[in-house]
Order: C-alpha cells, then sequence, then structure tokens
C-alpha cells in the first residue's frame, strides 16, 4: 500500500478542534490537512492560536473537541514522546538544544528511537554510522566546522540551525517548524530557505511551518492557511492567499 | 488498628476529641505553611529549614521559662528574634542563591537545617521539651474531651497573627511591594522596589512567622532538635496540596492534615507518627503527578 | 583515544592505593572501607544527580533497603526472622563457617537485586516530579522508610537487628569488608564509566539539559531515567548489606536510612568535587571523608555543626565543584573545544 494514497494523501487531518486556555478560547473548530511530502504554511497575526495548534497537534495539552490523525492513525490522546516516535517532530519558537554538551552529541543522541532496539542505548558512543550521518548533517546545516563546540556557545541563528539538523537526524516523516527564521540575521534568511526546500526534495520530509515573514513562506510554501482569533480564515495557493481581502485584514489590524 | 477504629465508631466522642486536637494543631502548621508559601512564591526558594526556623522559636519560648516568663510575653519576643536571624540567613546564604537553579536553595537550606538541629542538640540536648503555659482545663462531655485554655489561647494567637500578617500584606507599603514582586520581580524593579530589601524582608519575616508558630508548638505539643524535618515536611504538604497564593487553601489544608495526623496517630499508633506525615507528602505528590497526566503535563 | 589512557590511569591509582592502603596503614582499614563506601555513594548518586540532572535526596533509601534485604535473607536461611527479633537479642544464632559465607554473598546479591526491584517501583512515583518536587519526593521516601520499619515488628522494629557473627578472629573479618568494600567500589566505577561512554550517558546528559526537548524528539525518557536509577540503586543496596554485615547490629533511622545526615552528605561530596563528572565525586568523596574524620578526631561534640557549615559553605559558595572549577579554567585539558571563531557568534548576536 503506497502510504500517500491511504489517507487522501494527506499525513496530518485535523478536524474540527477546539482548545481553550482558562477561558480564553485559542483554537476554535480548526480543520487542516497537511499532504504528503509538500511544505505547508500556517500564518496569522500575533496571538492567533498558531502555537497553541502545534502543541495540540504534537501532544503538549490534551484538545476539547475534534481530532487529530496523523497517517489515518488517531493521534490526540497520546504523548509527546510517542507522538515523536511516529515520525513527527517539531522545533521550537524559542531554540531548544541541549545545550551543555557538544554539537556532535546534540546530533547524536537525537538519532531516530522508532523501532530502535533498547539494546542499542548501550552501544558505544562516537563511533559507527551515526557519527557519519551526524557529519553529513552538520555539514548540510553549515555546522560541521563547529561540531565539537559546546552547542551553547553556538549564537542564536547557528543553535536554530543545529536544532534544525537534530530534528532531520531524527529522520521524521513530518517536521513542523515554528517560526524557523525569527531572529536569524536576514543576510541568512535565503540559505535556510534554500536548506529548508532541499530537506524536503532530497530526504522526502514533509514541511509544516509557521512563519511570520511574509516573503519567506510565500517562497516557501505550496499552500498556506492563515488564522485569526483562532479560527480558520482562509487556506489557499500563496498567490489566493496574497490577494485574500479576509488575510489582508486580518494582518492590517481591521477586525 | 482495627480496634482502634471500633473504639472511633462507637464512642464518637473520642473522634471529636481527636478533631478537636487536629484542628489546634492545623491552625499552627498552617501558620508555617503560610510562611514557606510566602518566601516560595516571591523569591522561588523552597525553604527546606522552615521546621527548624519553628523549633527555633520553641527553644526561644523553653528558654525563656527557665526565666519564669510566660510563653504569651515570649511569642513576640521570639517573633522578633527570628526576624533578626531570618535577615541574616538571607544576607548570608540565601542571597547568594536565591538567583540559582532550585535545586541549589533546597540543598543549602538543607544544609542550614542540619546545623541548626545539631546547634540546638547541642545547647539543649537530644530531649523532648515542652513549656508549661500554667492555664486550666475545660472538661466536656464526662471528662471525655477535655479542652486545655492553653489550646484555645493558641488558636487565637494564631489567628490574630494570620490576621495581622494579612492585614500587612494587604495595606502596608512593604506587603504591596512583596506582592509586586511575588507577580513580576523585574517589573517591580523598572518601578523602584528594591527587591533585594524584598526578598530580604520576605525571608526575615517568614522565619519570623515560623518563631511564633514554634512557640505556640512549645506551648501546646513538644519539641526536639530532630523535629524540625518533620515540621518542614509539613509545611510542604500543606502548599503542594493548597497551591501558592491561596491563602484560604493554606488554612484549609492545614487544618486537613493536623486532623488527619491525630486521626493516624490513632488508628496506627504513635509510632507512625512521623511515618504518617511523610507518607502524605508521598500521596500529595502522587495524586499532583496524577492530575496532571491527564494534562500531559508533569510536576513542575 | 587519550581520554581513555587518562582515565586508565586514575583507575590504575585508585586499585593500587586500594590493596597497598591497608598494607602500609593496616590501623587504618576501616577508614580506608568507609571512604570506598563514601565514593561508592557520592559516584552512583551522581549518576541520576549529575548526569540526568535528577537531584535526588533519597538515594540512601536503597542503602537502607540492601541492608534489610540482607538482614532478612541472612538470618533467614537459618532461623525463623521474626522469633530472632523479637527475642531482642537474646537468641544468639550459631552460623557455621559455610553458613555464614553463603549466606553473606547471597544477602549482598539479594539486596542489590531488591534495591533495584524497589527502584523501579519507587522511580514510576517519582519520576513524573520535576526539580524540587523530585528532591522533596525522593526525601520523603526514604524518611518514611525509615520510620516505616520502625514500627515494624518483623524486622525488629526500632530496636533493629542483630546481624549473624563473623566467624573467625576480628583482624579476618575487617579485611574481607574491606576487600568487599573496595571491590564494590572499583565496579561501580567501571560500569559509570563504560556507561558515559555509550548512547545511554548521551540520554541522561539530554534528560538533563532539556528533559521535554528529550521527550519531543522521542527519547523514551522514563526508560532511560528508571535503568539509570536501578543501576545506583543496585550498587547502594549491595552497599547497605556489606555495611550492615561490617558493623554488626542495624537499626532504622542511623544506621539503615540516616537521611539527614549520610543521605545528604553523598550529595555534598558529588557537589565538592563537580556533579555530572566522572572523577568529580570520588574526589569530593576522599576529600570530604578525610575532612569528617579530622573534624570527628579534633573536634569533638561539634563535628556535625562543622560538617554542616562546610555542606552549606560548598553550595553556597562553591557550587560547581573542584572539577567543575578546574574545567572551567582549562578547558581543553578537559578534551572540550572552545570557539576560536568567537568574533563571529559575537558579531552574529550583536545584529
Amino acid at each position: 500500500m503506497n502510504a500517500a494514497t491511504a489517507n487522501g494523501g494527506n499525513i496530518i487531518e485535523v478536524h474540527g478542534v477546539s482548545k481553550s486556555y482558562g477561558g480564553v478560547q485559542a483554537n476554535t473548530d480548526i480543520s487542516i490537512n497537511v499532504p504528503y511530502g509538500k511544505i505547508t504554511g500556517l500564518i496569522g497575526p500575533n496571538g492567533s492560536g498558531k502555537t497553541t495548534l502545534f502543541n495540540s497537534i504534537v501532544g503538549y495539552h490534551p484538545i476539547d473537541e475534534g481530532s487529530i490523525q496523523f497517517e489515518g492513525r488517531e493521534i490526540s490522546k497520546l504523548r509527546v514522546p510517542q507522538i515523536a516516535r511516529l515520525g513527527m517532530l517539531r522545533t521550537f519558537q524559542q531554540t531548544r538544544i541541549y545545550s551543555k554538551m557538544s554539537c556532535m552529541d546534540n546530533m547524536q543522541i537525537s538519532v531516530s528511537q522508532r523501532n530502535r532496539p533498547m539494546t542499542d542505548m548501550f552501544k558505544a558512543r562516537d563511533k559507527g554510522a551515526i557519527v557519519e550521518r551526524a557529519e553529513q548533517l552538520l555539514e548540510f546545516v553549515g555546522l560541521y566546522q563547529k561540531r565539537l563546540l559546546i552547542s551553547g556557545d553556538l549564537s542564536f541563528g547557528q543553535q536554530k540551525l543545529l536544532e534544525f539538523a537534530m530534528a532531520l537526524m531524527n529522520e521524521p516523516k513530518v517536521l513542523l517548524l515554528d517560526e524557523p527564521t525569527a531572529g536569524i540575521n536576514p543576510t541568512l534568511i535565503n540559505g535556510l530557505i534554500d536548506r529548508l526546500k532541499r530537506a524536503n526534495e532530497e530526504f522526502g520530509v514533509t514541511l509544516f511551518v509557521i512563519e511570520h515573514n511574509m516573503r519567506v513562506i510565500m517562497n516557501l510554501a505550496e499552500q498556506i492557511s492563515c488564522l485569526a482569533h483562532g479560527e480558520m480564515l482562509a487556506t489557499g495557493t500563496p498567490d489566493e492567499l496574497q490577494n485574500d481581502q479576509r488575510v489582508i485584514d486580518a494582518y492590517l489590524g481591521a477586525h | 488498628m482495627l480496634d482502634n477504629i471500633q473504639v472511633l465508631i462507637v464512642a464518637p466522642v473520642f473522634a471529636v476529641d481527636l478533631l478537636l486536637q487536629g484542628l489546634f494543631i492545623g491552625a499552627i502548621f498552617a501558620l508555617a505553611a503560610y510562611g514557606l508559601a510566602l518566601v516560595w512564591g516571591v523569591m522561588n526558594v523552597k525553604n527546606l529549614c522552615q521546621g527548624d526556623f519553628v523549633i527555633m522559636g520553641g527553644y526561644i519560648a523553653f528558654t525563656m521559662s527557665w526565666f519564669d516568663i510566660h510563653p504569651i510575653i515570649a511569642l513576640p519576643v521570639a517573633f522578633v528574634l527570628m526576624f533578626a536571624f531570618g535577615w541574616i540567613v538571607y544576607l548570608l546564604i540565601i542571597k547568594r542563591v536565591v538567583d540559582r537553579d532550585m535545586f541549589t536553595s533546597l540543598l543549602a537550606t538543607f544544609g542550614l537545617s542540619l546545623l541548626i538541629q545539631q546547634v540546638l542538640q547541642l545547647i539543649f540536648g537530644p530531649e523532648v521539651q515542652t513549656t508549661d503555659a500554667g492555664f486550666d482545663s475545660i472538661v466536656l462531655a464526662d471528662s471525655m474531651i477535655i479542652l486545655p485554655w492553653a489550646r484555645i489561647i493558641s488558636l487565637i494567637l494564631a489567628s490574630v497573627l494570620a490576621l495581622g500578617i494579612i492585614v500587612f500584606m494587604k495595606y502596608s507599603r512593604m506587603g504591596r511591594a512583596i506582592r509586586a514582586t511575588a507577580q513580576d520581580p523585574r517589573a517591580a524593579r523598572v518601578l523602584g522596589v528594591d527587591t533585594n530589601l524584598v526578598y530580604a524582608f520576605t525571608y526575615a519575616l517568614n522565619a519570623a512567622i515560623c518563631g511564633a508558630a514554634g512557640v505556640l508548638v512549645a506551648m501546646i505539643w513538644v519539641i526536639q532538635p530532630y523535629y524540625g524535618i518533620v515540621h518542614s515536611i509539613r509545611a510542604f504538604v500543606i502548599v503542594t496540596a493548597a497551591g501558592l497564593g491561596n491563602l484560604p487553601g493554606v488554612i484549609a489544608a492545614g487544618f486537613g492534615l493536623g486532623i488527619a495526623e491525630k486521626y493516624a496517630d490513632f488508628v496506627f499508633g504513635a509510632e507512625f507518627a512521623v511515618a504518617a506525615v511523610v507518607s502524605m507528602l508521598i500521596i500529595v505528590l502522587v495524586y499532583r503527578q496524577l492530575q496532571l497526566y491527564r494534562l500531559r503535563q508533569v510536576v513542575r | 583515544m587519550n581520554k581513555t589512557a587518562h582515565d586508565g590511569k586514575i583507575f590504575a591509582g585508585l586499585i593500587a592505593f586500594g590493596i597497598l592502603g591497608p598494607l602500609l596503614f593496616p590501623d587504618y582499614t576501616l577508614q580506608i572501607a568507609l571512604m570506598w563506601l563514601m565514593i561508592l555513594m557520592a559516584s552512583t548518586w551522581d549518576i541520576m544527580g549529575g548526569q540526568a540532572g535528577y537531584n535526588s535526596l533519597g538515594n540512601i533509601f536503597f542503602f537502607g533497603i540492601g541492608m534489610y534485604v540482607s538482614a532478612i535473607a541472612q538470618i533467614g536461611m537459618v532461623y525463623d526472622v521474626a522469633a530472632y527479633t523479637s527475642a531482642f537479642g537474646a537468641i544468639v544464632v550459631e552460623f557455621t563457617d559455610t553458613q555464614y559465607f553463603t549466606g553473606l554473598v547471597l544477602g549482598i546479591i539479594l539486596a542489590g537485586i531488591g534495591a533495584s526491584a524497589l527502584s523501579i517501583l519507587f522511580g514510576v512515583t517519582v519520576f513524573g516530579l520535576r526539580g524540587p518536587y523530585f528532591a522533596i519526593g525522593t526525601l520523603g521516601v526514604a524518611l518514611a522508610a525509615g520510620e516505616l520499619i520502625s514500627g515494624w515488628g518483623y524486622v525488629g522494629g526500632g530496636g533493629g537487628i542483630s546481624m549473624p557473627v563473623y566467624p573467625g578472629e576480628a583482624g579476618a573479618s575487617s579485611k574481607t569488608f574491606y576487600a568487599l568494600f573496595f571491590v564494590l567500589a572499583i565496579s561501580a566505577l567501571g560500569v559509570i564509566r563504560w556507561l558515559l561512554g555509550t548512547q545511554f550517558g548521551l540520554a541522561l546528559n539530554a534528560i538533563r539539559d532539556d528533559e521535554d526537548k528529550a521527550e519531543a524528539m522521542g527519547i523514551h525518557t522514563l526508560r532511560y531515567k528508571l535503568i539509570g536509577w536501578s543501576i545506583a540503586a543496585f550498587f547502594m543496596g549491595m552497599a547497605g548489606a556489606i555495611f550492615g554485615n561490617m558493623i554488626g547490629f542495624i537499626e532504622p533511622l542511623e544506621v539503615a536510612f540516616p537521611t539527614t545526615t549520610f543521605g545528604i552528605f553523598m550529595v555534598a561530596m558529588a557537589l565538592l568535587g563537580g556533579k555530572g563528572t566522572l572523577w568529580g565525586p570520588v574526589l569530593g568523596a576522599i576529600l570530604f571523608h578525610v575532612v569528617k574524620e579530622l573534624t570527628w578526631t579534633y573536634l569533638l561534640g561539634w563535628q556535625w555543626v562543622a560538617l554542616g557549615l562546610i555542606i552549606v559553605v560548598n553550595i553556597v559558595y562553591f557550587q560547581q565543584g573542584l572539577l567543575g572549577w578546574a574545567r572551567d579554567k582549562w578547558p581543553e585539558a578537559f578534551g572540550l573545544k572552545v570557539d576560536t571563531d568567537a568574533g563571529a557568534a559575537a558579531r552574529e548576536a550583536a545584529e
């Protein structure tokens, strides 16, 4: 059976998800599909519930209503590590790496935990295919020269690249990126877009990206959804969204 | 054990007596727990020498009883002395750990707890002590319920002290500064609050509250140099069960713990008294975990 | 690799000292045996405390459990435990040499297994707690264990149990127990050294640095924590069994579960030497033990106060520990790389 066709061609299907925090309705009846092998964007003004939706999908909190399916399997009751082991990973808005370990150690421990036999944990580190792959990926994001440094000493942008490389090391099927270009030196952004696209094409990783930078997301994504006030406003191709009056209003603050 | 439960059912008057006893000590537990919630909430310090401050207050009353000074007079003295002691401890130790990770403050105060225990043991010896307040008792229900006046007075004193603190926190300048710092230390600093002073004051106030609670403990119960840790555990049980910044919850949990302890004492026997308190800590922590597990969260 | 050779030298030095020490200073055999115990306590505490960032205040629990498991096993082999303890020492059970030594070996092994098994149960209960809650929860478990056993008549309650008497002359007993502590401490260090060189060690470090991230990456954090914890428990349990047999009489609060003394000393030792390093806890344990013995000798009566003071000063003023301090000062000597291109990072950060 071809996985890509198993679920109507969607790797993630979100149906009617609602989530409230202490009386504040963060997400209301959201439905969104992430197709296999594509890059999907999620935009919306600050506080429109994008990160809340991400957190609901990867299992950080229970949802109030609705269903979330990953490859046709209901995951809204699973917990973060279980979902990660299915092959769905996320990066954080506030970059999170293991800051007291070297970059290589960060990469080695990020190896995929899917179907990994328990005895593997007692295999020696710094050896074998893991090291090779870690070095390749660090090369891919341009951090090879810094591989032995303590990762906490890297600049913010470099930490972000490292986090991305760690995510790729995990061989996810889908990667949820929360504002990958936030806080990155503008001159480096083009390089990052290029790497995201290559990750999608060469490694076959489906990407689902929250992004504030319009230029970036219009360049990157094939399909974009826009949230406002916790509700789904519009979904379409970049061109369609750019000309959608509701999206423009949402960004310009017209309610 | 089953026999004891049967006694409670056959003679409910015992159950009432235990309930009253539990209420009286519970009020004191709530005081110390409020102090812990204060330093925890304001400066994020988990003070593991909380109980040792209580016991120190008890020994202040005990020492003064040598000179025939009544515990009621010892109470303000202990309050002032422990306030000063708390301030010194803040300057020497807490000031240096307040910004570090929480384990550091926990461990530092645990080390201090060990230190206080040992010094008290050297000065006063390991015997169990109490101070005699010299009050009569009210006898009810054919001598089945004996209500010593000392306990009633201690409950009144605890309430007065608690009310005083609440009024202070609400209306005084320092009280407002403390509450502001608890909410957002950086904003408080920007608005001209000297957070260092607030921290020192909060910690000293906590020590003072504990000291006063300790006088009451000495008055209606017993003190011993090593009993501090159990008082600390009690304070943690209450704060964990009630949550920070929840004063009615702290008072209710304090009474609840006092009553639960008295019943456990009666049912399982006095040799399990400490075990019962510590088990309650574990039960509260496990309960919190189960509660948060459903929310896909952990206790932190 | 350089690091392997370096660790090998230290191992060789420790082993040489372990063998020569009691031969050169036979009067101090007991002291050196206790030093190995301290090293064992600090190093096994560091598996979870230093490497995984789970600062337990209750590791002494395993020590006491091991002690009681071995006591029950050894006495229970030849006599009814309840009858033995209820006689308050009036019954002296005669053990033949074979009975004694099979009992001892069996007791130690069962102690390790029992403590390990309990650590899993204990771990499932407390590993949902983070940070200070974890520390207080573990402290609570250790305190509760001591108090509950004090009230448990079967094992003698607060009155304690006399352990089987070592057959043969007095000198032989101290040599045997010395050897047991020495071998146990060295094998614990060997196991820890091996563990830190595996993916497992990396996982513990990842949990220490950011457990939420580790979970988000799909790591079985609970599994790693339970295994790390049970390894520590295994060694602590066996150490407890050996200690109980060595001193011959055990009781719950002061000997088996000394939570507020040795329970915190092991943490202080690891911090003194530098937690999260292989040799830091060893160094800290040796120093602490020497200081402890000196204060015992010269500060009679005030020794506990002095120790408490040392712990507080250590934590408040010198938290990174000796090796942590050295590592900050000479990072290259510890195999760490420093950014030679720091300027670029600074430039980027400034933008």
